[in-house]
């Protein structure tokens, strides 16, 4: 092994000392940075040679003693080595490093004599080279052999004379072939193994596998979102849940639980079977309200926020935009004989359907279509006589109250969805005799039963009621031609009877109510007194089409004829206070529910006036055709009670929506440091202060 | 039932519209006026948007839902509306009115 030494630096030649290397380094001291042996001649010939990068000492620092010390350590081993001890947990010196450094192996073919293998190999050779050799050495050798496996002492003999035919099936492959070729020797060999082995198999059991293995329990993926809105859907149904059971518990009376529970069977039942249905119908409504809408889409906006910029040139006029139009297969050749705005769903109107022509009566229709979808009615209902009247009832905006050709009644339920009236007059139930003109729903009576006036050329107004799911009547008054009993010679007296077209009930006097008649008379009534009228008047030279009170003045009516007329009342004088002749019959008039002194007729050249007192007392300030043909007759107008538009409709049972310009819906302009004062008191000021004028006028002449 | 069959014979028929579909809860299209590949294409697509939009709609106010989704295009224009089971959707060639 190469001796330790630190290489000391290249210096220039010193004392000699004790150390061993010394010598050869002083060689290679002379050749400088580079050692090796080629160069060590070749560097001695010549002159030393410095290197550039010499350390340059003082002869002193030449001069100075090093003493090195050989020691045997290792100079490459670690000085302190440091394991983790996780006894102690923490890190320990190991004491002694091991110095051994290994500079060369190399794998040797010797092997020690006394080793097994040597042994083996030893005799091998020996039986190869020396087969006489004598027995006693061999087992002498092969007895060395045993001692080293096993105790020989029992086995020896006995196993010799076993161990013949069980050397025949040994399993120590080399031993067997040696001892083959060696009978005499073999006995002996075969006590070299002290053991026998003797072994025997018994039959392995046939292995069977029995499994046993249970259902895997049924697994469902599951997932779902937590979204707020999830979580407030439990929430409500939680509630609902809750406030079913405080229903059940609270209806205890027998008849409301039997009927509540039939209900609630039959709702249960059917909404399984219509939940599936319903739902795709309310779908599929929307969509065709927005297919409307996207079709009709410059129609909508214009009804939203079109404003006839040119109202501003034309003085005081104003005009009627068209809108839509609502018209139906079913009801080409009937003519709209009644309109009817919901009062609680403001885009809902109701059509009614029949024919005013004496000769031609056939069926009837009762329509009611939405703004939001003008190509299909939502509701739609027939009937066999044609239907002259409607009304919707103000509390319960699914009853309507229809009055037909033949002179019956009819209520129709909107919830229902059957095509037929829910209740119905007949002969029996005393019904008109003659087409029924107009229907209005009242106040519930006192036993909060429905009730409704209607009122017929038969010359009775009767008062229908529902009790129970009928209709009870009562008749209220017997129009009497006063004045017109014809005296017939034998002295009786005949009573002609008058024919109600018309009728309308006082906004807040309750009983009090107007009737007109086809002699152009409209009679001031009273329910309570059935035989007598309050009051009388000679109103037209024809039959009074429509009459009307003033949405805000309690005072104030109005009625139109066919005698080309329109007047407006105040009811206590007998006279009219304004006289318009629109040039053609009137079919309808109707007020305006924003405004006192706006009021709109219609006439059958298809023209709509629409006229506002408190602009022009003379001339409708709105004079426009509006119906496509000029057969076509205009039969019935009405106002949307927050929309600025109206609905007209004409005998070919089109039904044409307008919008009004904005000079037909002026306000009084408020006056600088006023408030904008709405409202019942403005309107009634506004018209009492024209009717004053009128008024003077007249006691003045 | 007949009714809601004669609403989507309607909206069927109506000008502009080219075809309808009403899928059910899962997204399986129940009714198409479409071919089958577009119907099962839109269903597809459609069902997992107007999720999306309904979730979205409820998420900001739970007590709100969606009534309906416009998506208009270039060429066309999709409307859909949800049902609690079911959803009801057509396609629509748009229309520019020009008074």
């Amino acid at each position: 092994m190469f001796p330790a030494s630190t290489k000391t630096p290249h210096k220039q030649p010193r004392k000699q000392s004790i150390s061993i290397g010394r010598g050869t380094r002083k060689k290679d001291e002379d050749s400088g940075t580079e050692v090796g042996e080629g160069t060590d001649e070749w560097a001695q010939s010549k002159a030393t040679v410095r290197p550039p990068d010499q350390l340059e000492l003082s002869d002193a620092e030449l001069k100075e003693e090093f003493t090195r010390i050989l020691t045997a350590n290792n100079p490459h081993a670690p000085q302190n080595i440091v394991r983790y001890s996780f006894k102690e947990g923490a890190y320990k010196l190991t004491g002694f490093v091991n110095q051994l450094a290994v500079h060369y192996t190399q794998v040797g073919n010797l092997i020690p004599k006394d080793s097994d293998e040597g042994r083996r190999q030893h005799y091998r050779d020996e039986l190869v080279a020396d087969s006489q050799e004598s027995a006693k050495v061999v087992i002498s050798e092969t007895e060395n052999l045993e001692e080293d496996e096993e105790p020989k002492e029992l086995e020896t003999e006995p196993g010799n004379q076993t161990d013949v035919p069980a050397a025949g099936a040994a399993e120590k492959v080399t031993e067997e072939e040696l001892m083959t070729p060696k009978q005499p020797k073999e006995r002996k060999l075969t006590n070299q193994f002290n053991f026998s082995e003797r072994a025997s198999q018994t039959f392995n059991n046939p292995l069977r596998e029995r499994e046993c293995q249970t259902e895997p329990p049924p697994r469902t993926n599951f997932s779902a979102t937590a979204n707020q809105w999830e979580i407030y859907d439990a929430y409500v149904e939680e509630l609902e849940k809750q406030e079913k059971t405080k229903e059940k518990e609270k209806a205890k009376t027998p008849v409301a639980i039997k009927t509540g529970k039939m209900a609630m069977r039959k709702l249960t039942s059917l909404e399984s079977q219509i939940d599936d249905i319903t739902k795709v119908s309310q779908a599929a409504k929307i969509v065709e309200r927005m297919v409307n809408q996207n079709t009709y889409d410059d129609i909508a906006q214009d009804f939203k926020y079109y404003e006839d910029a040119a109202d501003e040139y034309r003085d005081q006029e104003g005009t009627l935009l068209p809108l839509w139009k609502f018209q139906n297969d079913k009801t080409k050749r009937l003519s709209v004989t009644a309109l009817c705005w919901n009062p609680k769903y403001r885009d809902l109107f109701a059509v009614g359907y029949g024919s005013y022509d004496f000769m031609k009566q056939s069926r009837g229709m009762l329509l009611l279509y939405s703004m939001k979808n003008p190509s299909f009615p939502e509701y739609m209902f027939s009937s066999d006589s044609g239907i002259m009247c409607l009304d919707i009832h103000v509390d319960h905006p699914y009853l309507v109250a229809v009055g037909h050709y033949d002179g019956n009644v009819a209520i129709y339920n909107l919830k229902k969805p059957h095509s037929q009236p829910s209740f119905r007059s007949s002969a029996k139930s005393g019904k008109h005799t003659d087409p029924v003109w107009q229907v209005k729903w009242q106040k519930d009576d006192m036993d909060q039963n429905l009730n409704f006036f209607s009122v017929s050329s038969d010359g009775r107004i009767v008062s229908w009621t529902l009790v129970k799911s009928e209709l009870v009547h009562i008749d209220v008054i017997k129009l009497k031609v006063e004045g017109s009993t014809t005296e017939v010679p034998e002295g009786l007296q005949l009573h002609t009877v008058g024919c109600g077209t018309a009728f309308d009930f006082h906004k807040e006097i309750a009983y009090l109510f107007l009737v007109g008649t086809e002699e152009g008379k409209i009679y001031k009534c009273s329910k309570s007194y059935s035989s007598q009228f309050l009051d009388t008047y000679d109103a037209h030279n024809m039959a009074v089409d429509a009459v009307s009170w003033n949405a805000y003045h309690t005072k104030v009516f109005i009625s139109c004829s066919s005698d080309w007329t329109v007047k407006i009342w105040d009811h206590t004088i007998k006279t009219p206070m304004f006289i318009y002749d629109l040039n053609s019959a009137v079919g309808d008039v109707a007020w305006a529910p924003y405004s006192s002194t706006v009021f709109a007729a219609v006439t059958t050249d298809g023209k709509t006036h629409v006229f506002d007192l408190a602009i022009n007392k003379y001339e409708a300030i709105c004079n426009q055709p509006v119906v496509a043909k000029k057969k076509n007759k205009i039969t019935h107008v009405q106002f949307n009670p927050i929309h600025p538009i109206i609905i007209v409709g004409d005998d070919r049972g089109h039904i044409i929506c307008l919008k009004l310009s904005p000079n037909l819906r002026k306000m009084p302009k408020e006056k600088k440091g006023q408030e904008v004062q709405k409202g019942l008191a403005v309107e009634i000021a506004k018209l009492d202060k024209l009717l004053n004028l009128v008024r003077e006028v007249k006691t003045k002449t | 039932m007949a009714e809601v069959e004669e609403t989507l014979k309607r909206i069927q028929s109506h000008k502009g519209v080219i075809g309808t579909v009403v899928v059910n809860a899962e997204g399986i299209p129940i009714r198409t006026t479409l071919d089958n590949s577009t119907t099962v294409q839109y269903a597809g697509l459609l069902h997992q948007l107007t999720m999306k939009a309904k979730s979205t709609v409820r998420d900001i106010d739970p007590q709100n839902d969606l009534t309906f989704l416009r998506i208009r295009s270039k060429k066309h224009e999709i409307m859909v509306a949800p049902g609690n089971l079911a959803f009801h959707f057509l396609v629509k060639l748009s229309f520019c009115f020009t008074r």
